[in-house]
């Protein structure tokens, strides 16, 4: 038995989420007395994987070979669930990003495991139950997922645990796994990454802008506080409708979740559908004219008044408050 | 060609969930269920690309006969047929073996989902049927161009997108952008009346899964106003009260 977890690296970089699904997957296996293995897939160099070990993986596999250097889900699969298979692991956890929402369904089915998606806590094992506590009706809830199966797979939301440090360097070790030519059709023609963009899903502070804002035009000023604070931009749902913003901005129960540590809405009244993908977020701030707006009742801090003036203001303290800070 | 478009039936987006049976249960009482967001999106981009009789669309839902309305609300908007299999869905892996097994010999090109369920979220069943069909499973694309043998789609990735090209058949999860949802026309709710609807029994499919219990989030304390006037003072809040900043 051990615990294995898979490392997105965007270029050959982990990022803060995949420090956080290592420390993650190292309190689940200290949990279950056992140790812990990382997997990666793709071009890292060596000491960028043996830093794995500070958040707690005793070993990395990677795996380098020339045809798996771009993400295709089945073959990707494929291979962790042959690593998983090889090292006994008999949980398996992922984050539940954009590519761990293609990855962990396929892996689970490969290792007849249960899944649960988008857990925001350690697993309960008492009583030899597993039980893992996720978001559900888009942060409406939450459930305790209990995994009845032998294998287990769980894919970590974003932001939901706290990365640790404290362990040394990780062995590192070149895995070659057996491929299968069936699970390479799908090809990977082009990437496009907005360079200096701050990854909504996984930013620690989100501005988000609704339908006061008027139009498209007056988006500069959310950019300049976003780019003050170091935070990603979003918007509501008409925002997106509008095409005033791109749809991958779009928070909400029919957009995306979003759990950072500061949300800032500006101009958004606080429909359900909007409140329902920021609810888990650890501070919000609500800037609106309307002293009634909904969003008020589930603030933390508030400012009633006019957006153009507050916003700019806003930018000015922050900068101010950074310069000496 | 041949789509099939999985649609799932969700409690509309207003609802303020509520659970009963010791937060065992959602509590379904005064709930008004829809069609899955997402789903309708997946199902506007099937209708597209057979319009002009280059393809047939069916619907598939896993659900019992309670889900009917959303089933003839899809056939309203465009659908060619459907169908339903007669189970209560336990878990994703048991929706996923069902719609599998009902597709592994029917010949689809194309099979779409939405990018996820409102209610429990998974994200899963679009690749967890691309697993069990052992074909090529892309989940949340924004965008699906097929030229008669070639799919190109846009997958969402942190901070931008990749560009996919690949073969029939495979399954795919939609979000935004793939397309706009249709309103139904007077003449689709009409024929919705009228389309095939087939009820198919399920296979065994032992569920790996199981919800134990609910619960909503906590409370939030009550919201601090700042005046309009000293919008320097929150930054300092934010710092040294929230230290978010
Ligand atoms: C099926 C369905 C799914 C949905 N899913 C989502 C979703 O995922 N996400 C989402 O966001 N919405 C969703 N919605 C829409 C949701 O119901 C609301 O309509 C939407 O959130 C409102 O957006 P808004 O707050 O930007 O606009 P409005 O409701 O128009 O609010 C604008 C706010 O700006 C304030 N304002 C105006 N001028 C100024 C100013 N100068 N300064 C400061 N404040 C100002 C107003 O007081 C008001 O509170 C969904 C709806 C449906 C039916
Ligand atoms: N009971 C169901 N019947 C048919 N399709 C479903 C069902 N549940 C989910 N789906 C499809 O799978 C997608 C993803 O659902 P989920 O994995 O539950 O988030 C949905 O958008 C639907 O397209």
């Amino acid at each position: 038995m051990s615990v294995l977890v898979y490392v997105e690296h965007a270029e050959g970089k982990f990022k803060k989420s995949t420090f956080e699904v290592v420390s993650y997957a190292k309190s689940v296996a200290d949990k279950l007395n056992t140790g812990l293995t990382a997997i990666s897939i793709g071009t890292v160099a060596q000491d960028e994987l043996s830093s794995l070990g500070k958040y707690g993986a005793a070993k990395v596999l990677s795996v380098s070979a020339e045809k798996l250097k771009s993400f295709v889900n089945q073959a990707y699969a494929s291979v962790i669930a042959e690593a998983a298979k090889k090292e006994g692991a008999n949980v398996v956890v992922l984050s539940n990003s954009f590519t761990g929402k293609g990855l962990a369904p396929r892996v689970a089915v490969k290792l007849q495991a249960g899944l649960v998606a988008g857990a925001v806590a350690l697993p309960e094992t008492d009583g030899g139950k597993f039980s893992v506590k996720n978001t559900v009706f888009s942060g409406k809830a939450f459930a305790f997922t209990q995994l009845d199966s032998e294998n287990k797979v769980i894919s970590l939301n974003p932001n939901s645990y706290q990365v640790n440090e404290g362990g040394s360097a990780a062995q590192v070790e070149e895995f070659q796994p057996a491929t299968n030519d069936s699970d390479f059709k799908a090809m990977v023609k082009d990437i496009v990454r907005a360079s200096n963009k701050v990854s909504l899903p996984e930013a620690e502070i989100v501005v988000s802008a609704g339908r006061g804002l008027k139009g498209p035009e007056n988006w500069g000023m959310i950019e300049d506080l976003a780019n003050a604070l170091g935070a990603a931009t979003a918007c509501s749902k008409p925002v997106s409708d509008a095409g005033w913003r791109p749809h991958e901005e779009h928070v909400g129960q029919t957009g995306i979740s979003v759990s950072p540590n500061l949300y800032i809405a500006i101009g958004i009244s606080g429909a359900i559908q909007h409140l329902a993908g920021i609810s888990s977020s650890k501070v919000i701030v609500a800037i609106n004219k309307d002293p009634e707006a909904p969003f008020f009742k589930v603030a933390d801090y508030g400012i009633v008044g006019d957006a153009f003036e507050i916003v700019p203001k806003l930018t000015e303290a922050v900068k101010a408050y950074k310069a000496n800070n | 060609m041949k789509v099939l478009v999985c649609i799932s039936n969700v409690p509309d987006t207003t609802t303020k969930i509520t659970f009963t049976n010791n937060n065992t249960q959602f509590n379904t009482a005064g709930v008004q269920f829809i069609l899955n967001p997402y789903d309708e999106i997946a199902l506007a981009r099937a209708i597209e690309l057979c319009e002009g009789g280059k393809g047939t669309v069916t619907v598939i839902n896993v659900g019992e006969a309670s889900t009917e309305p959303t089933i003839r609300k899809a056939l309203a908007i465009g659908a060619d047929d459907a169908v339903r299999i007669n189970i209560a869905p336990s878990d994703s892996y048991t929706v996923a073996s069902q719609i599998a097994e009902y597709a592994k010999d029917k010949g689809f090109d194309i099979i779409l989902t939405g990018r996820e369920s409102i209610d429990y979220n998974g994200a899963q069943v679009a690749a967890m049927v691309g697993e069990l069909l052992n074909i090529p499973s892309v989940s949340i694309i924004k965008k699906l161009d097929f030229d008669g043998t070639t799919a190109t789609l846009d997958r969402e990735i942190e901070g931008g997108k990749e560009v996919i090209s690949l073969p029939t058949p495979f399954i795919a999860s939609c979000a935004e952008g793939v397309a706009e949802p249709k309103i139904p026309n007077m003449r689709g709710i009409m024929s919705a009346r009228t389309k095939p609807l087939a009820v198919v029994e399920p296979v065994a499919a032992t569920a790996l899964t199981s919800i134990s219990s609910f619960e909503t989030p906590a409370p939030r304390s009550a919201v601090k106003m700042v005046s309009a006037d000293e919008v320097a003072k929150l930054v300092d809040m934010l710092h040294t009260e929230a230290r978010v900043i």
